[in-house]
């Protein structure tokens, strides 16, 4: 990655997600976004993550793999993070069974 | 939920939407400020981690605190950052980000219907707060208070932003500043996944949520093949349609309710 490319996704994203949170408070003064709009939206926080996350977790240098430590770990962050909705819970859960994970040397 | 919140705090305050509204009253603020302290504990981790993977990424401090500050979105941030370090093209990697926030539209369209009359001079700097703990908070408080005065419900909306957004870019300053210092052993490589488990697993409830949430991961994983950045939309886009037909199915009570609760 260039300091170019680097710069342009510092000030690109800036101004996007700027725009993004300005969009119905400013531009468009407080309108109602259309209901399917609205149902397609409130998805997309639940689709991005897990589309983020599972070849970060399932794939190495391309390829599909099973590491038992991140699948481990993942699944402890997923469950904990449900049952008790709350985030830092989950990054702690997730980050201490992945060293203990790495620490037996799996 | 916040559907009906919006449409019904349109009708209500059709009147008053005419009536000008002071600037943020420091009572509120200072209750703002207090009422953010808990979400701190989140805040800080997390900036901590994005300041860390950010050095480990090869950026310097200017762009890293840069990033922080200009964009103020940290699963956005770290979302761009590794679709850029998968060696993406920048395109790829803001519009990646871009999807990662399009949640705050609806946190917008939310904060909007309950601020009739605020002043265009406010609310351009109140949207660069935006983020996910300022739209909760504030909601919930207006929910609580319906009654309280416009200025005293603007200010807490500014005392929860400038608090977070003041702490968040203080953590992502430590992390980039000590984050190399951080054993190995503590296995940081898979802190930005952990990150992305804790903030989504929360909000992955019910049949809706859950086969849409299903469907991105495996898409996912199974589009790796594509190029860096494009699999994460299309598999996004895949979920976002199989989460709203599994909806329309079981009715409208089956989907996501509000934003994230961190």
């Amino acid at each position: 990655m260039s300091d170019i490319e680097l710069w342009t996704v510092i000030i690109g994203l800036g101004v996007v997600t700027y725009l993004i949170r300005f969009s119905f408070l400013g531009l468009l003064a407080g309108r109602a976004l259309p209901p399917l709009v609205m149902r397609a939206l409130a998805f997309v926080p639940v689709t991005v993550l897990p589309a983020l996350v599972a070849p970060m977790i399932l794939i190495n240098d391309g390829q599909l793999s099973a590491d038992p430590a991140r699948i481990v770990a993942g699944l402890t962050g997923l469950v904990t993070g449900a049952a008790f909705r709350n985030v830092f819970a989950a990054i702690l859960a997730a980050m201490v069974s992945y060293a203990l994970m790495r620490a037996g040397g799996l | 939920m916040v559907e009906r919140e919006i449409t019904s705090d349109d009708r209500d305050h059709v009147d008053m939407a005419t009536a000008p509204v002071g600037p943020p009253a420091r009572r509120g603020f200072v209750r703002g400020v207090l009422a953010s302290m808990p979400v701190w504990l989140a805040v800080v981790p997390f900036g901590v981690i994005f300041g860390t993977v950010a050095v480990d990424a090869g950026l310097d401090m200017v762009q890293v605190m840069a990033f922080t500050v200009i964009v103020t979105a940290g699963a956005s941030q770290l979302a761009a950052l590794q679709v850029l370090t998968d060696g993406a093209p920048a395109v790829l990697a803001v519009l990646t980000g871009a999807v990662v926030n399009l949640r705050m539209a609806m946190y917008s369209a939310s904060i909007a219907a309950a601020w009739p009359g605020v002043a265009m001079s406010w609310r351009i700097p109140a949207a660069w707060f935006l983020h996910d703990q300022a739209f909760a908070l504030s909601m919930r408080r207006y929910a609580d208070r319906p009654d309280e005065p416009m200025r005293d419900k603007l200010g807490f909306y500014f005392g929860v932003g400038m608090a977070t957004t003041t702490v968040w870019v203080i953590a992502t300053w430590v992390g980039a500043a000590f984050g190399q210092q951080i054993p190995e052993s503590w296995g940081l490589d898979f802190t930005v996944a952990a990150c992305f488990i804790a903030i989504a697993a929360p909000m992955i409830r019910g049949t809706a949520n859950i086969a849409a949430a299903t469907t991105a991961a495996v898409a996912s994983v199974m589009l790796v093949w594509l190029p860096a950045g494009v699999n994460l939309v299309v598999a996004a886009m895949l979920g976002i349609v199989i989460g709203m037909i599994v909806q329309a199915r079981l009715g409208p009570r089956d989907g996501p309710r509000d934003g994230p609760r961190s």
